[in-house]
Order: structure tokens, then sequence, then C-alpha cells
């Protein structure tokens, strides 16, 4: 059961601090405020910002331009060093390009599986629960899970997948070790891992459709087909946009699942950017150059998002 | 402006009936019957790896490593599960990951309802510009903050300790922002009435504002709850010693020391699924609300 104002209370409530009456609500009646009430309520939450993402934030952009490192504790400021360096530096480049691959071939699957299930879901054959929560459930995996279970099904002799070659006369195929595949295989168990949260911001959204579409176009005599290109995917778009933005985003973020199952291997073909961060920071103990490379990362994420919203926006 | 600024308005009609389903599929036949096979064949594709490790779990090693492409090919035995357990330490992870992330949904939902609160009602000076903030917030990848923490924790001494895998985790802006969103649409009449009876903000907040938001702070829980216990990327880098390790961390690290031994692979993988795959079927409903309503989640 939601707890909601009706519609109209809302509206007319409007934000506290425009209103007039709020200081007598707090008690503090006349008077004229620098601490305003409320900032009380505020202040744990205050504390664990500045303290866990605004301090790491300004504190990791600094470490970008030092040659901060975990073997010695003396840094020295080094300025662009760091970003000249991660310019040329070919496996900043070979990661991104992974990273944009994992993004292209992970992405439009997501989109479209997503939709799918969730068009078909929604039309109301039986067994609704049974179908959410087969689409649903791996999304509540850990990734550990996940990858040991796929680990699983990509075995090279006993696995689901070539076993299943087998059976069809085919060839075994290194799902992991063969590098025009593997990316591929990764993306396949991302599929089925995550498409579930996109499944259920499809189907949220059909539901809230109104049916009187539907209904004048039963009247006028629309075939199913009619009525899913003409009326629903239409109706979809919104949703389809917003989908494809988070999942962007999401996909570019790849790194649990790549490190725990190929360590981005083999011959550094699936590495993502992210991994390539961790190697250099965590296992080359080079933090300033890492946080460097995870700088140019973040900006390059906001230049997607800047052009994505430009693209999608110019379409509406 | 409108009514449109009204947020979880319910605006979900509950799924179409059987009956009304031919407003999408129409009155053929065809359509029905695709449809009705495709989903099947979509499910089955999902449940397949499922399916195909609760088998691998229940039998013993030797035969879950001969050929066979029949899911069950040897004896039902329990076998795999008794060893892992045996030996200990993931029940320790289990212990690990149970306080962890209870902690952590504990003190982000604390932390983050008061502050909700206070952005919602407050009016104290720079509450537009701390909210700003705080919504810009929802931006930055969590993973470009990792070295830096990491940095922070040397620096602290907190490594391999719990406070470090559970306090950068507690920070979540798009929390605070959802439980505001909804706050404000509590109409205030209500809180009105318990002013004047000379009720503190605190007692406002507790008696009235927070009973009415049950549904979203449940909604919420459930979600950090289920980050924490997913999370990989930080706990991996903040603890080393195996007893402080959460299940995911723990379970990735004797990865390759299961070798070939795939039954316990299998057997240990569902064990650690399962905590969550109950939390599911107890809250699917609030679950898929939560989704609808918000689109909270996301990894």
């Amino acid at each position: 059961m939601t707890t909601t104002a009706p519609p109209g209370t809302d509206a007319a409530a409007g934000p506290a601090a425009d209103r007039p009456g709020d200081r007598r609500r707090f008690g503090l009646s006349g008077r004229s405020i620098t601490q305003g009430p409320g900032l009380v309520f505020v202040v744990p939450f205050l504390l664990v910002f500045v303290l866990f993402l605004v301090w790491p934030i300004v504190h990791g952009l600094w470490m970008s331009f030092t040659d901060s490192s975990l073997a010695l504790r003396d840094t020295a400021f080094v300025g662009f060093d760091n970003y000249a360096e991660a310019f040329g530096d070919p496996d900043v480049w070979s990661s991104l390009g992974n990273t944009a691959v994992f993004t292209a071939i992970s992405s439009v699957p997501l989109v479209l599986i997503a939709l799918a299930m969730a068009l078909l879901v929604h039309s109301g054959l039986a067994g609704q629960w049974v179908w959410r929560l087969a689409f649903f459930a791996p999304y509540l995996l850990p990734v550990t899970v996940v990858t040991l279970i796929w680990t699983w099904l990509y075995q090279p002799e006993l696995g689901l997948a070539n076993q299943f070659l087998g059976t069809l006369g085919m060839e075994p195929v290194g799902w992991l070790s063969d590098e025009a595949v593997a990316m591929w295989s990764i993306a396949a168990l991302t599929v089925w891992w995550t498409v579930g949260f996109n499944f259920l911001l499809y189907l949220a959204a059909l539901q809230s459709l109104p049916s009187t579409y539907y209904e004048a176009a039963a009247l006028d005599g629309a075939g199913a087909w009619r009525r899913l290109w003409s009326i629903t995917l239409p109706q979809l778009r919104r949703t389809t946009v917003l989908v494809a933005m988070l999942q962007v985003l999401a996909s570019l973020k790849v790194f649990d699942q790549i490190y725990i199952l190929t360590k981005g291997g083999p011959n550094a073909s699936t590495r993502p950017v992210l991994e390539y961060v961790y190697d250099v920071g965590f296992t080359g103990y080079r933090l300033g150059y890492a946080s460097a490379v995870s700088y140019l990362f973040f900006a390059l994420v906001i230049v997607v998002s800047l052009v994505q919203l430009r693209l999608f926006r110019q379409e509406d | 402006m409108s009514a449109t600024a009204t947020p979880l308005r319910p605006r979900r009609r509950p799924p179409l009936a059987a009956a009304e389903s031919s407003l999408l599929l129409g009155h053929g036949r065809l359509p029905r019957a695709l449809a009705g096979t495709a989903l099947a064949v979509l499910a089955a594709v999902w449940l397949l790896p499922f399916v195909w490790a609760v088998a691998t779990s229940v039998q013993s090693e030797q035969d879950a490593a001969s050929p066979g492409l029949s899911p069950i090919k040897g004896a039902f035995t329990t076998e795999a599960y008794q060893q892992i357990l045996e030996r200990g330490n993931v029940t320790v992870w289990a212990f690990n990951s149970f306080l962890i992330a209870g902690l952590v949904t504990l003190i982000t939902v604390v932390v983050s309802t008061l502050a909700a609160y206070g952005f919602s009602r407050g009016t104290f000076r720079g509450r537009r510009a701390l909210l700003a903030v705080t919504v810009a917030a929802i931006l930055v990848p969590p993973q470009l903050l990792v070295v830096p923490l990491f940095e922070q924790m040397l620096l602290f001494n907190l490594v391999d300790t719990y406070a470090a895998v559970i306090l950068p985790q507690v920070v979540a802006p798009m929390m605070v922002f959802i439980l505001k969103r909804f706050f404000d649409a509590i109409p205030r009449e209500l809180e009105d009435a318990a002013r004047m009876d000379g009720a503190s903000e605190f007692r406002v907040f507790l008696s009235i504002v927070l009973p009415l938001s049950r549904p979203i702070v449940a909604a919420v829980a459930i979600f950090v709850f289920i980050g924490a216990w997913n999370n990989f990327m930080w706990p991996f880098i903040v603890t080393n010693d195996p007893d402080l390790m959460t299940l995911p961390v723990g379970l990735a690290t004797v990865k390759d020391a299961f070798g070939i031994q795939y039954a316990q692979s299998m057997a240990s993988a569902l064990l650690a699924a399962l905590p969550l795959i109950v939390v599911f079927l107890f809250f699917q409903r609030r679950i898929v609300d939560s989704v609808a309503t918000t689109g909270l989640g996301g990894s």
C-alpha cells in the first residue's frame, strides 16, 4: 500500500522553504534565522557525505597530479605528467577500446531483450509471477555467484555450452580462452545477469499505459502487430531513452565479472579500463597514475552522458 | 506547477487480467500461441543455468565431472553442501555478509531518512545548495572513489576492519533524494496538528512522518541491503584477512582453489544466493513495485 497525497494537495504545498508559515512551524516565529531548523537532521548525512564522498573526490583529483604510490609514503607534485603519460599509454587506449566494445555488445541486447520480455509478460498470459521470477532472479545474485555458475557452463570439456555443441556435432569453443570469443561470453553472462532490472522498468511503463488507445484500436479492428507497432512501441519511447541511457552508463563501468572470470585475459583482450586502473593502482602500486586514468575515464563518461542527452533531446 | 510534481503517485494499474489481454494480443489464436511459446522459451533459457547449477550441486564430484548432457548423472547426495559447511569459511563469510549488509542498511536508512526530512521540511540557509550538491553526487561513479578511499583508510588505519567495509557504503545520495521526494508529498496538516500539541520536530518525524513512509523506507532498505550484500569491488579491495571477507569476496578468492570440484563450487554459489532469493520471495511485490515507481536499484 503506498501512502501518497492526492495530487492537488502536493501541488498546493510547494517546497517548504517558499512558504512563510514554515518558521512558525518550527517554533521560531518572527526571528530572522541564520541556522534555521532542520539542519540538525541533515548533519549526520553531511558528515558521511563529506568524509566518504567529497573528500575522496577532491583527494583523488589531487593525487592524480602526484606520484603517490602504495610503496613509498613520500609523494611529489608532478603536474600533468600522469595525464600526459596516460594519453601516450597504449594500455589505456586498448582498455578503453575493450570497454567500448563491451558497452556496444552488451547494451543493445540488454535493451531489446528486456523490451521483448516485458511485452511478452505484459500480454497477460497466465503464470505472471513465474515469468517475473525467472527474468528478475539473476539480478539478485552476487557477482561471484554469477561467475561461478557461468564458469561451470563455459567449462571447456564438461560445460553445458560445449557439450551442447558436441551433440550438434560441432567443435568445442574456448568460451573464455579464445580472444575472439571471450568478450562475447562475458556479454552473454551480463545480459543473463542484469536484464531483469531493465525488464522491470519496461514492465512498469507498460502497466501505466492507458487502455483507451487499445479500446479504440480494437474498435477499428487493428490486429496484434498493428497495436504493437502503432500504439505500444511509440508509447514506450521515453522509457527506451531512459533504459538505454542508464544501460550505457552501467556497461561503461564494467569491472567485477570480467575481473573474476578472466582477469582481463586472454592477452588483455577483455581488460576494461576500470580493471587497468585497479591493476596500475593496487598491483603496480602507482596510485597517482591510477587516479589520473580514472579521472580521464570519468571525464569521458560525462561527455558520453552529455552526448546522449543531446541526441535524445533532438529526437524528441 | 501542476500535479505532475507528485512523486510516487500510484500510476500503475494492476497487471492486465487474462480477459483484458485481448487489448494487446487481439482475439486471434495465432498471436497468443506465438507469444506463449516465445515466453516459455525465454524463461527456460533464463532458468537453465539455475537448474544446471542445482543439479550439479546434489551429485558426487565424480558424477559431476563425468560427461553427459543430462543434468542428473548419478545418485542424489548432499555431500558437497556438507563439505562446504564443515570447512567453516563459508559460514564465517555468510556471518560477515549479514553483519555488514545489516549495519550498512541500518546506518544508511537512519542517516538518509533524517537527511531527507531535513531537506524536505527544513528552512536552514544553504538548504537548496546542499540538496543540489547531493543530487549531483548521484552521477559520480563509485569506482572513481576506490583509490582515494583506500588511501583514506590507510590514513585512518582502518584497512582490514569492518568499519572500513561499512562506512564508505552508507553514503546514499540517491536514497536521500527518493525519500525527500516522498516526504514532500505527505500533507503537512497532520504534522501541524502534532506541532500545535507541542511535539518537537524529532517527535513529529518519528511518530507521524516515518509511519506514513513505511513502504518507501522498506523499499530503500531492501535495495540498500541487496546492494551491500552483492557489493564486490570495495570489500575486495579493503579486506585481506579471510576472516573479514564477505561471501562474494571469499568465494572469488577460493574460486581457483576449488580446482575441478564442480559440485562444491555450485553448492557454495547456491548457498550464497539463498538469502537473496528468500528476500525476493518474501518481498516480491514490494521490490517490483519500488523499482517500478522509483526507478531505484541499479548497480
